[in-house]
């Protein structure tokens, strides 16, 4: 399949990114999608792989056919490639855009080349495929007469949905904000994810049947018992909003913030809304605490806003920049990753530890004590002789998430029965079991970032996808066991 | 003393009877072959002294029979001969008996029970059935024999042997008649014994009943046969003829009644087709009718009895032919007769003789040399493929001696008429009566001519374009083809890695590596039935045949419609449908709907039932049979089972259970023959599943859902390579042919109509009611599957295409070739590779053990029967410390065979590095190797491997290679591809390949599937005996492949003297093979293993021989229970890979590994990362998992493990959904020696090789060995005298490696008839030469030696004209000379890379597979010549202009010699021929050099001649770029010197 020699003749590329200095003037998406044929070409590098460990458990966690698509691009037949794609991944163009790609890390090309760029060639798919207008409702051919309730609408909520909804269930989405899309939609900056791809997904998901119901708060403004009184199944998704926080001195003062707190003001703002006294790097000296990607949202927003100065703060070493030894192929590899935000400009330092934030004298913060840590034993050892400030007049925490917000939904059902891991997480399980997602309380079953704790938008798909096939089971009556012909633990894979 | 032995005897049937009850033997899986011919007076001149002759032609022919545990116990000998009237007078006489006159008396040979009461009541059926028949019973007379002759084994078993006296009644008007109411009395009487007395065949047997021919044979060695028969010695014991037999049985337990003659033939060979012809014999004696009985016919059924060898077999069926009025000949013809259809050089007359006889009976299929007599002419043939040798020599005094070799009866050479020897789909005949010889030519005229049998076909034969056409035709229904593909259980890959590269290419796809992925039964995916069958294929006792290159013997025409009665010939016989392949197109299969023409009939039976009613399909498919019985009862002549129409709840019947059911029922109701099975299935897609639907009895197939998925991938474009969709399916349908002929070729059978029912599968994990009941005669060992549980398998996967889950889009994925997470499971996946990788690398053990429970814990998805076992741990646990250390374990591992050009130099070297550090062994696969790794490295470490193989390519096989080597690997099979061949492209040979492999770069290389050597077990003997005479310290192995009958095989390898036997799983790996081959032939090892560990022990064989395993062998547990199941060594192949990188990429066919394994491509090989430290590190984890076993278990030294199945214990897979039914315990019996042996080697083979007459060589050569002096030699040397020259050559090679010495060091002049394999492996240095003629394999591997081979002086006939040395000389030979002077046999230089021979005549297949060297023809050459040839050149002498008809064109070029070189080439060694030899051919070639140099045609390989222009220009390109730098540097050198 593909070309058997494709990938001795042709070396890896990546789309065009729009250079810095014109992208950071805007908020708007600066990657290209593939030409065509710059597709077929990185197409024809994969090798059909005897064991694509791009796709098993060492790569994709929505189980992309990656061989299979990159084989039908490479012989141009871009239609079947997409609903090759829909059959795993019910928003490539999400994961095409988003996803860190540890397909990419355990592509067997990657031992000893360049891997193939799976993930610009998933782009290329969905993009044409929207392009061409073939992606189009699947509405259910017959109705089943049961009602989903699906609580929170990021991307595990809404491959839920729009799984049980195309196998005839009537679902009903609950979002406490006022437009559903959770993180993608608030918490991805635009110039990665512009918002009008979700909106064109969830019009899609409502010719489909799926109700999006926002600005319903379940467990605040909406009784969570009420979804267990008039629904057969009810899913929660709600994700892991909990933010890591940095406990030390100064922590109350003015101008430290969740980065949560602050990169959905600048969503908004793109969208049209109007936001009172927002959060702005603008002029500032902006600290990021924390080298996650959340972190590096930060600093590409802060750069478009036009910040005086951006530092990224880490505690952990800084990585490699090769794959380190500790996670040798096919694993996601421990090494420095330098994102397009990093790219636009900051100031990256590791091994730190924030030791206090300092008063500027108006309650405000001024700059940061921090000194330099090592890492040893599973502990981090301040490094004696090392302290130094920071000037800082915006403070982000990026330091990511704990587990769900206990309060309203999950306290409300608690009550009942429901109940949380170690971890704060809702307990259920995941995986081969035979009851996936079911939560310890009757018809509920949980997925996402709210069951896994803090985790990829693949993952949150898997999850969603995982979940529906399970409540589906759980509303038809059918074990498991006995539908499992042709395949063991198939997914399911209505597209 | 008689009670004891009977005590004895009981003892031991009860043990066999155990072992095949209980255990894995099958007696009905005994192999012979033999050694056999006859001694004849021309003129029917009944002598003494041809029996004499004949009895010492038997004892010179003794090295190829075989003896078992007990060396005084012989596989079997026997003579035919004529009545010898005045000798039966006289003992008569002494009985008082008078008898009729000559020819009014029979004489009946008969074995019987020793128990006096049991035997007496057998004697009264006799008596009475004879005087019933209206016969006189004249009396009995005990046969005088010393019972204290045979063996201890053969002396239990041997029977009471009495003659008995049958006159004539004076109503019976010519002996012809009489002998036919002896047929009928003995069948008659045989049946009532059987039935009456319930005695089996080693109780009561007849081995000759009648007035003209009287049989005398045992199980006893050559020598025993006159000391046992005093008979035999009587001077008025005379005959004009004797047929002699000399048995060579792989079976462990031969029989009395088992050797040969039988009453009509002796036989070397083997019938492959036997369970199907026995099928079709039961179907048609129902409907037999016989003028000559009548009635009577009726109470000779069955004609066949089950139990009986083949040979045996063959010989009812035989005796019936003639008995009901054929001539023996022509019964000859009818069942085995010659390749026709595909012969251009054939008479119309002949061809019709054979079409119409074909309407009549498939071919008994199989190698076959045949001696027959009916005690008036006596004569031999052989099969269409001419597998077996056989010589004879005609004297000037009427004598006529044919036998397996030559030089079994000396004849003076001024007393010799003519040499000949048997060839394929000959026939030699001998009337006594008439007193002469009929040729081939002479005895068919007369048969072929006896009725209009060409206008009886012309006028009744029908013809699909005489069908008129159909009214409605099936369209393609794409609207529904993803559901009804789901329905059918397609997957993606079906359509993707199965159907499309067929459609594009016209063959199968090409995979690699082995299969990983569940059997069939353990798979949690709903199945089809089809995977739960294994191909079985030929190995040792019978060779597969090279289907492409061989392709004239192949045929895949078969007819539909009714057989009519198989004892008579009319018209009507010929009234049938001809169908040139069984692949039935829609519009075909409609004009059979509709026939009306003729006397044909169709009708249809719906295989579908309502899937939502439980134990429906077991009713319909009751009821499906039935129907079939009734419509069959009323004259339907073509039953279309079909599966059109499934719907919702209709579900299909899988479509073999259908066909083999009816198949089976209509036999069993005696209604087969009358009617056709036409299977109308959407199932049916991959090549195996069309074998399998052939194989179980379906005449003709119409795969209609597999051509409307062509169309449908050509409709999405999915087949941008195929013009037309028409195209496609045409493609598909010639893939499905050449795929068909392939796998029925891999068992050694020619033809679709012998195949067609043959049953030639084995069932791993089937129950015996499925199998008994639908699939009769089928081996299964594994119980498992129900009926029931097949049905629930059906039905969910029929509800499954209609689940709202499955994605409506497309097919499930299948994940059979390459891994799928939602496909099957496989062992070989992400997380076990990456784990063994890092382990490895890292020297990790504790990483190594989390990768082995992977493996080892199959709970979860059960992969190998071996998850299955559990160990037993209840005894105590030895402390670690005391269990054999790891360095010793380790001893017993090697690295499996993988070619140097299967993968690179680097992966190559590095494992064998590995293996050498830790004692154990690598193993160079079939390439050849580089001799430059014969001398260690600086640093102490070697390159070398340890094992040597030898395979049927012989690539590189010299002397040199064979001398440094610790072990010998002959490789009968490979469990990726059994039966098969291989091919490495000529884009794949670099340079380094092509010198390892004694080739061109860039020209193709081809293995043949046969060993051309090794046809039967007697040539494997000699192969072995070949190889350990040139180097007597390395041990032989032989390489089985899995399957059922393996054991049985391994028996007679192990009685073939082998030292070691290894066998190797179905899923082993492969550098390139067949997909479906990969998947589907051959079983798991622990089936073969358990199967050979049990029988060796049964025989008291085990202890002589090594019993390794291998095939995807990957953790210490694997180890352990292989041990416990009887091996004692282990191989590893894909694992180690593993750890150089291998990441199971399966592109090993395309040359692409990215990892640098498994390529020649120079950029890839610099990917390369593996390290030798990483296999060492790999073999010691294992060693010490193995070791924690132990612990476990309670082993301190692992020896103590082997065969301990009592530790195994087997778990029930209760809440597995259909592997609940397995049931293992077969493979874990332990049957109880019948002769004492240890569950291990512990002693040797005796090889014999005191007696070789190259000791004395090599006594005499020390000073050429030693000193390089010239050394003379003469001596004599007849038959029993094999492999002259192989053991010089292999001191000489020990010390001057390829070198050698130079030419004519040493001379040697040898007079007489040499035996098999004379000058074998000759190294350079030596002249071998020949006065006289000598036998099969002369010059094989010779290895830069010079032969020659000449008439003796005095002789008269022209030796251009005769046969001076047998079939397959020059086989494989590397280098050297060889001049011979005369004609040679069959496959003359086949896989000559490098010799230079001159020989004035050869026979079918010369130069066959060619890849070096230069052949030149003085004379006529047989059929195929060239086939497969891709290099080197060979001259054909043909002034009479008909060497065109005999060339295979499809790879070389044929051309007159222009260039001024090739004359003076040619014209140098008929010279040194000349020179030689004083041909006379060559004398007056040279004489007429100006006139006969015109009569020469070039035989040239197109691609080898564009590879050797390359290398030409290559070669000026160097010494111009030489000459450049030479002429700088001589300017520089002026300049600085100026």
């Amino acid at each position: 399949m593909g070309k058997p020699t494709g990938f001795k003749e042709y070396k890896r590329a990546k789309p065009l990114v729009d250079p810095i200095e014109k992208r950071i003037l805007h908020y708007k998406e600066f990657e290209h999608n593939f030409t065509r044929e710059q597709a077929k070409v990185q197409g024809a590098r994969c090798m059909d792989c005897g064991i694509p460990f791009c796709h098993g458990d060492t790569g994709c966690p929505v189980q992309n056919y990656i061989p299979e698509w990159n084989d039908l691009i490479y012989r141009e037949h871009w239609k079947e490639a997409l609903d090759n794609l829909h059959s795993t991944n019910n928003f490539p163009e999400f994961t095409g855009r988003l996803c860190p790609a540890p397909c990419e890390s355990a592509c067997v090309l990657g031992i000893n080349d360049l891997p193939v760029t799976i993930k610009s060639i998933e782009r290329a798919i969905i993009d044409r495929g929207f392009e061409e207008g073939w992606v189009v409702p699947r509405p259910p051919k017959v109705l089943t007469g049961k009602k989903v309730a699906i609580v929170g609408s990021g991307p595990a909520g809404l491959a839920a949905a729009q799984q049980l909804a195309r196998a005839g269930h009537s679902v009903t989405v609950f979002e406490k904000n006022d437009k559903p899309g959770g993180l993608l939609r608030y918490g991805i900056p635009d110039f990665k994810l512009e918002k009008w791809i979700i909106d064109r997904r969830l019009e899609q998901m409502k010719a489909e049947g799926v109700v999006f119901k926002t600005s319903t708060n379940v467990g605040v403004t909406f009784p969570a018992e009420d979804l267990l009184i008039n629904f057969d199944a009810v899913i929660l998704s709600g994700g892991s909003e909990k933010p890591r926080d940095i406990r030390i001195p100064g922590r109350d003062l003015k101008g430290i913030y969740f980065a949560m707190e602050f990169l959905p003001q600048q969503n908004r703002v793109n969208a049209g809304e109007e936001i009172k006294n927002q959060i702005t790097a603008k002029g500032k000296n902006v600290i990021i605490i924390g080298g996650g990607d959340t972190g590096s949202d930060c600093v590409g927003i802060s750069n478009r806003q036009g910040a005086k100065s951006i530092t990224q703060l880490e505690v952990l070493p800084q990585p490699p920049q090769m794959r380190h030894s500790s996670t040798p192929w096919p694993n996601w590899p421990l090494m420095l990753r330098t994102s397009s935000s990093h790219e636009e400009g900051v100031n990256r330092k590791w091994s730190i530890n924030t030791k206090e934030f300092k008063d500027n004298g108006k309650r405000e913060v001024g700059a940061l004590l921090c000194n330099e840590v090592k890492f040893e034993d599973g502990k981090f050892i301040d490094l004696p002789g090392t302290e130094f400030e920071l000037n800082a007049d915006l403070v982000l925490i990026a330091a990511g998430f704990v587990h769900p917000l206990h309060e309203g939904l999950l306290s409300q059902l608690k009550n009942k029965g429901l109940e949380l891991d170690g971890r704060g997480n809702i307990k259920a399980s995941f995986g081969d079991s035979p009851d996936p997602c079911k939560t310890t309380l009757n018809k509920v079953f949980a997925c996402g970032d709210m069951r896994r704790g803090q985790s990829l938008i693949v993952w949150a798909i898997a999850e969603g996808r995982k979940c529906a096939e399970a409540v589906h089971r759980s509303l038809m009556k059918v074990k498991q066991k006995n539908l499992a012909v042709g395949t063991s633990v198939k997914p399911m894979s209505i597209m | 003393m008689l009670e004891l032995d009977e005590n004895n005897l009981n003892d031991r049937e009860n043990k066999i009877q155990n072992a095949a009850g209980r255990g894995m033997y099958n007696p009905q899986l005994e192999h012979d072959a033999c050694g056999m011919g006859f001694v004849a007076d021309i003129k029917g001149r009944k002598s003494r002294s041809i029996i004499d002759k004949g009895l010492d032609v038997l004892k010179n022919l003794e090295h190829r029979g075989a003896v078992g545990a007990d060396p005084y116990t012989g596989d079997g000998s026997g003579v035919l001969i004529q009545m010898p009237d005045k000798f039966i007078r006289k003992i008569a006489a002494s009985k008082g008996i008078s008898l009729p006159k000559e020819g009014r008396y029979g004489v009946g040979v008969m074995f019987f029970p020793q128990n006096a009461v049991l035997r007496r009541s057998v004697e009264t059926i006799v008596e009475k059935i004879v005087i019933d028949e209206n016969q006189q019973f004249l009396g009995w007379r005990d046969v005088p024999v010393n019972p204290d002759v045979p063996g201890e084994g053969a002396k239990l078993m041997q029977p009471f042997i009495r003659h008995c006296f049958i006159g004539a009644d004076k109503r019976i008007k010519t002996q012809d008649e009489f002998e036919r109411k002896l047929y009928l009395i003995r069948r008659i009487i045989d049946h009532r014994i059987r039935t009456e007395l319930k005695l089996d065949r080693s109780k009561y047997y007849v081995p000759s009943f009648s007035s003209k021919i009287l049989v005398y044979k045992g199980m006893l060695l050559a020598q025993q046969l006159t000391a046992y028969y005093r008979d035999l010695m009587d001077p008025d014991m005379v005959s004009a003829m004797i047929m002699i037999h000399l048995r060579f049985s792989t079976n462990t337990f031969p029989t009395w009644d088992l050797a040969h003659p039988f009453r009509m033939i002796a036989h070397n060979g083997e019938i492959n087709t036997l369970r199907g012809n026995k099928n079709w014999m039961e179907a048609r004696q129902a409907v037999m009718e016989s003028p000559y009985y009548g009635k009577d016919l009726k109470r000779m059924l069955p004609i066949i009895m089950e139990g009986q060898s083949d040979s045996a077999t063959f010989d009812s069926v035989l005796e019936l032919l003639v008995m009901s009025g054929r001539s023996l000949p022509h019964a000859m013809m009818m069942m085995i007769p010659e390749a026709w259809s595909k012969n251009d050089l054939m008479d119309q007359v002949r061809k019709s003789f054979y079409e119409y006889h074909a309407t009549m009976m498939e071919p008994w299929d199989g190698p076959a040399a045949v001696v027959f007599t009916d005690g008036n002419v006596i004569g031999a043939t052989l099969d269409r493929n001419g597998l077996r040798p056989a010589r004879y020599v005609i004297t000037k005094d009427d004598l006529v001696v044919l036998t397996s070799e030559a030089g079994t009866m000396i004849v003076e050479p001024g007393n010799i008429k003519a040499k000949g020897r048997l060839q394929p789909g000959r026939m030699f005949l001998l009337d006594l009566e008439k007193g002469k010889i009929l040729d081939d030519e002479e005895v068919k005229k007369e048969i072929i001519n006896q009725k209009p049998y060409g206008k009886w076909v012309e006028d009744n034969m029908l013809k699909f374009s005489q069908l008129p056409d159909p009214p409605f035709t099936h369209p393609i229904d794409h609207e529904t083809v993803l559901q009804r593909q789901k329905i059918f259980g397609y997957t993606k890959e079906d359509v993707s890695m199965v159907i499309r590269p067929m459609c594009i290419n016209g063959e199968e796809a090409v995979g690699s590596m082995g299969t990983d992925a569940a059997l069939a039964v353990l798979s949690e995916n709903a199945q089809p039935l089809f995977r739960y069958f294994k191909q079985s294929f030929a190995q040792v006792t019978n060779p597969p045949i090279d289907a492409i290159r061989e392709d004239l013997v192949m045929e895949l025409t078969t007819y539909l419609g009714p057989e009519q009665n198989l004892l008579s010939e009319t018209p009507l016989h010929a009234h049938r449908i001809e169908l040139n392949h069984p692949l039935l197109s829609n519009s075909q299969l409609e004009k059979l709907r509709n026939i009306t023409k003729g006397h044909f009939k169709s009708t249809n039976i719906p295989i579908l039932f309502d899937s939502t009613l439980r134990h429906n399909m077991r009713e319909r498919l009751e009821q499906v049979c039935k129907e079939a019985v009734s419509a069959a009862k009323e004259g339907v002549s073509l039953i279309i089972l079909t599966d059109r129409g499934v719907d919702e709840n209709l579900a299909a019947i899988p479509s073999l259970l259908a066909v083999s059911a009816v198949h089976h029922s209509l036999i069993k109701t005696g209604l087969r023959t009358k009617t056709s099975i036409i299977i109308e299935s959407g199932e049916p897609r991959e090549i195996f599943h069309y074998a399998l639907l052939c194989g179980y009895g379906a005449n003709a197939i119409n795969p209609y859902l597999a051509y409307e998925t062509i169309s449908d991938t050509f409709r999405a474009g999915y087949l941008p390579e195929v013009e037309t969709y028409e195209l496609a399916k045409k493609n598909f349908v010639k893939a499905v042919n050449k795929g068909l002929v392939k796998i029925f070729s891999k068992m050694g059978i020619s033809t679709l109509q012998s195949y067609c029912g043959a049953q030639i599968f084995e069932a791993v994990g089937l129950d015996t009611e499925i199998v008994n009941k639908y699939f009769t005669g089928t081996a299964t060992r594994v119980e498992g599957l129900s009926l029931e549980m097949l049905e629930e398998e059906t039905v969910r996967r029929h509800k499954a295409a209609y689940d709202i889950l499955s994605n409506p889009y497309s097919l499930p994925a299948g994940g059979i070739y390459h891994y799928r997470r939602d496909g099957e499971h496989h062992l070989w996946n992400p997380l076990t590779i990456s784990k063994l990788q890092l382990s490895t690398q890292r020297s990790d053990y504790k990483t190594f053990k989390e990768y082995s429970e992977l493996i080892n814990n199959q709970n979860k998805n059960h992969v190998t029967i071996r998850s299955l076992f559990d160990l037993d741990t209840s005894a105590e646990i030895v402390p670690i410390e005391e269990v054999e250390p790891a360095s010793e374990i380790v001893k017993r591992f090697a690295t499996g065979a993988m070619s140097f050009g299967s993968i690179s130099w680097e992966a190559h070297t590095s494992l064998a590095l590995a293996m050498n550090k830790i004692g154990g062994k690598s193993n160079t696969g079939e390439g050849g190797e580089d001799p430059k790794r014969y001398i260690p490295l600086e640093s102490g470490e070697s390159l070398r491997s340890a094992i040597k193989q030898v395979a049927s390519g012989r690539f590189g096989v010299t002397a040199n290679y064979l001398v440094n080597a610790d072990e010998l690997q002959i490789k009968m099979a490979q469990g990726a591809k059994p039966g098969e061949g291989g091919q490495l492209p000529g884009l794949k040979v670099d340079k380094i390949i092509a010198k390892t492999r004694f080739s061109t770069p860039g020209v193709t290389l081809i293995s043949p599937p046969p060993h051309h050597d090794i046809y039967s077990i007697e040539d494997l003997k000699q192969l072995i005996f070949d190889l350990k005479n040139i180097n007597p310290k390395a041990r032989i192995s032989v390489k089985l492949v899995s399957e059922v009958g393996v054991g049985t095989v391994a028996a007679g390898v192990a009685k073939a003297h082998a030292d070691h036997i290894l066998i190797s799983g179905h899923d082993g790996g492969t550098g390139a093979s067949p997909i479906a081959s990969i998947q589907h032939a051959g079983t798991p090892w622990e089936i073969g293993l358990s199967e050979t560990h049990q029988i060796l022990m049964l025989n008291g064989l085990r202890d002589r021989v090594y019993i390794a395993v291998d095939g995807q062998m990957k953790t210490g547990r694997d180890v352990v229970i292989a041990a416990l199941l009887g091996a004692e060594e282990f191989g590893f192949a894909t694992a180690p890979l593993v750890t150089q990188g291998c990441i199971l990429m399966r592109k090993c066919h395309l040359n692409t590994c990215p990892a640098g394994v498994a390529t020649q491509d120079p950029e890839l090989r610099k990917r390369f990362a593996g390290k030798p430290e990483y296999v060492i590190n790999f073999m010691f984890f294992i060693a010490q998992e193995v070791r924690e076993y132990m612990s476990a278990i309670g082993f301190r030294k692992f020896n103590d493990m082997i065969g301990r199945t009592e530790k195994v214990i087997p778990q029930r897979l209760h809440n597995h959904w259909k592997a609940r039914g397995l049931d293992l315990s077969k493979l874990l019996f332990k049957p109880e020696p019948i002769y004492p042996t240890n569950p291990y080697r512990t002693k040797g083979q005796d090889h014999g090789l005191e007696y070789q007459i190259d000791h004395e060589l090599i006594k005499i050569a020390q000073p050429a060995l030693e000193k390089g002096k010239h050394i003379d030699i003469a001596m004599p040397v007849k038959n029993t005298n094999r492999t002259v020259g192989a053991m010089l050559s292999g001191e000489l090679a020990k010390k001057y490696g390829d070198q050698g010495l130079p030419d004519r060091t040493i001379l040697i002049e040898m007079i007489g008839t040499a035996g098999q394999s004379f000058g074998a492996f000759l190294a350079k240095g030596i002249e071998l030469k020949l006065t006289g003629e000598s036998n099969d394999y002369t010059g094989k591997g010779l290895s830069g030696g010079k032969l020659i081979i000449k008439v003796p002086d005095g002789i008269t006939y022209d030796p251009a004209e005769n046969i001076i040395i047998g079939n397959t000389c020059l086989y494989g030979a590397t280098g050297g000379e060889a001049y011979i002077n005369g004609v040679a046999g069959e496959r003359f230089a086949v896989r000559n890379s490098g010799a230079y021979a001159v020989v004035e005549g050869v026979g079918d297949h010369g130069c066959e597979y060619m890849t070096g060297g230069i052949v030149v023809v003085l004379g006529k050459t047989g059929r195929n010549f060239a086939a497969g040839m891709s290099g080197g050149i060979a001259y054909v002498w043909d002034p009479k202009n008909q060497f065109m008809k005999y060339i295979n064109k499809q790879m070389v070029d044929v051309e007159t010699i222009i260039n001024e070189n090739d004359f003076y080439e040619v014209k140098n060694l008929i010279y040194k021929h000349f020179e030689y030899t004083e041909s006379k051919r060559a004398k007056q070639i040279l004489d007429n050099w100006d006139e006969e140099k015109n009569s020469f045609w070039k035989v040239m390989p197109g691609e080898y001649k564009i590879a050797l222009q390359k290398l030409e220009e290559e070669k000026a390109s160097e010494t111009s770029a030489e000459l450049q730098k030479r002429s700088r540097e001589e300017i520089e050198a002026e300049a600085a010197n100026g």
